[in-house]
């Protein structure tokens, strides 16, 4: 788009002493903020050798923790993707009332502590809660254990998968749709080989965030979880526990199994957002709330 | 526009929607309020303005505002080289970008502590010229920045991407300076996204809890901010005073979810005219 420019007068900001002071500043900057903490967290898993680090993360404890977070995302990250292709469905292909509304509650949790939403699944199903007593009754536990876990992951995570879709279906409208209903297919198969093609690779972006969110979040399950070592503790939390027993090089062992995951998580983002997903497929704020207005 | 929707789904669709909305989001949230409703005024007013509590909502507060205000700066920056210029690396940097995305916040801020403790890599340097970092409000503001510069990044991206390079030329071949240009072009264009940047980064620094926690010291009414009082008077069994001062974060949550809805519908209008 800017290519023709170059044939004529610079843009602003072109002059090469200017240019060049400002790349160097911003990734000197760059570099200090977000590759050293990468960096820093190699060197330390690896300052007692790779024998040391191998001991680390096959400690039972640690693959307990490990065990846990693919568990719990095993669990949180399918019926997140359900939620969102069912709210990305309703709040794109209908008309009703309240829908604005609707789709900035599923946006909630995107801007809520994760320590608040530890605190209010504590007042539904702690023992002070609402439905803490009769859980507790039954016989079930759903704090400081597996379920405690999921469900504040679900929380944080909510509005992952839904984001990503609505926006994209949104702007493909319904046209497809009705033509393939009104041919005769029932509903599944129009969103199986209508809908689907369509939106796949959007979809995939939303699941590798909300995975990506589920295996590493800390404060909302902090709170639910009880940090029951060998038990109730993900692989974040594990992180903590072994940085405050003053085992370093333990925590950041177990933290760069993490930021593997981080990395795998952004090369994802990359070959996702070549296939048209994410930000650049995407109108430049929130469409939600013009598009329907403009069709 | 009214015409006969003929797709079917919409009581499945809906259906599991309500229900996981109810149960997942709007459940807890009630419960928080209702159990810091049922505290009675008093009481309420009396844990949420108690001493150490404004404490750390002024440690809280005063650390987002300056990280949003850094990363403004610093976001715009980023945005500018990445889509104005071409550099080796370019394509590296616009996919690190996201890192602080996708790094757990419990390893970032054990990461940030190793790096800015008093014997770190760059905590060592700043030792020597006087600058504690660590265990300190500055420690809370980089940890605040580094989690939430992408905001700012990416909402500023796209629009600079799509700038016309015509208003540029008519402004230059009416001979204004660069300066001005950016000043009086470029920046208006820019101001709805940058202003929506700036509400999500702030939001995101007012709650972050786990990059902060280790990097902070967590002295009361020094370093402690508002989640980790929350977390503390948990730890305490203080179930009152936890559900009081989260109802506290919630609130201003939702009044930045507000701002920001607002400022985007704003943007929306601004750039739908163009």
């Amino acid at each position: 788009m800017s290519r023709q420019t170059h044939t004529k007068s610079p843009r602003v900001g072109d002059g090469a002493l200017f240019r060049r002071t400002l790349i160097a500043l911003t990734l000197i900057a760059g570099t200090v903020l977000v590759v050293a903490p990468l960096a820093i967290i190699a060197v330390q898993a690896f300052s007692r050798g790779f024998e040391y680090f191998a001991a680390t993360i096959t400690d039972s404890d640690t693959r307990h923790a490990i065990f846990l977070t693919v568990v719990t995302a095993l669990i949180a990250v399918p019926i997140n993707t359900i939620f969102g292709v069912a709210a990305a469905w309703a709040v794109t292909k209908f008309d009703f009332w309240g829908k604005r509304f609707l789709i900035v509650v599923i946006e909630i949790p995107f801007s809520i502590s994760p320590i608040v939403a530890g605190v209010a699944y504590l007042f539904v199903y702690g023992l002070q809660g609402i439905f803490g007593p009769m859980f507790q009754d039954a016989g079930i536990r759903v704090l400081f254990a597996l379920p405690g876990i999921v469900l504040a992951s679900m929380f944080v995570t909510a509005p992952f998968v839904a984001r990503e879709l609505i926006p994209l279906m949104q702007a493909q409208g319904r046209d497809l749709e009705e033509a393939a209903t009104s041919l005769g297919a029932s509903g599944f198969r129009t969103f199986w080989s209508v809908t689907l093609p369509n939106i796949k690779w959007a979809l995939l972006y939303g699941v590798v965030l909300c995975n990506a969110r589920v295996m590493g979040e800390f404060g909302a399950v902090s709170v639910v979880s009880g940090n029951i070592r060998g038990q109730t503790n993900t692989l974040p939390l594990h992180i903590e526990l072994l940085y405050h027993d003053y085992n370093t090089v333990g925590a950041f062992a177990a933290a760069f199994i993490l930021a593997g995951l981080a990395v795998v998580t952004i090369i994802a983002k990359v070959f996702l957002e070549r296939q048209g997903a994410g930000r650049r497929a995407r109108p430049t704020l929130a469409a939600p709330f013009v598009a329907e207005k403009t069709q | 526009m009214r015409r006969r929707n003929v797709l079917p789904g919409l009581k499945l669709s809906l259906g599991i929607t309500l229900f996981y909305v109810a149960l997942i989001v709007a459940l807890p949230l009630g419960a928080l309020i209702f159990k810091a409703a049922s505290l009675g005024p008093e009481a309420y007013w009396n844990i949420v303005s108690s001493e150490r509590a404004v404490a750390s909502y002024r440690v809280t507060v005063t650390a987002a505002a300056i990280a949003t205000a850094f990363n403004l700066v610093f976001g715009v920056a980023l945005a500018w080289i990445l889509v104005r210029y071409k550099f080796p690396g370019r394509r590296l940097v616009d996919a690190i970008v996201d890192l602080p995305f996708a790094l757990p916040t419990a390893v970032a801020g054990i990461a940030l502590t190793a790096l800015f403790a008093p014997n770190g890599w760059l905590g060592a340097p700043l030792m020597d010229a006087g600058i504690r970092v660590a265990y300190t409000p500055l420690g809370i503001m980089i940890a605040m920045a580094f989690t939430s510069v992408p905001f700012i990044v990416r909402t500023v991206q796209p629009v600079l991407e799509d700038l016309d390079p015509a208003l540029e030329e008519a402004a230059q071949s009416l001979g204004a300076s660069d300066l001005s240009i950016f000043m009086r072009v470029i920046l208006p264009i820019l101001g709805p996204s940058i202003l929506a940047g700036v509400s999500l980064c702030f939001a995101r620094s007012l709650g972050e809890f786990g990059a902060v926690i280790f990097i902070a010291g967590n002295q009361p009414f020094q370093t402690e901010i508002t989640a980790l009082l929350t977390y503390i008077r948990l730890e305490e069994y203080d179930y009152a005073a936890a559900a009081a001062i989260a109802s506290v974060i919630l609130i201003a949550a939702f009044v930045m979810l507000i701002v920001t809805n607002l400022l985007q519908a704003r943007g929306l209008r601004y750039t739908a005219r163009s």
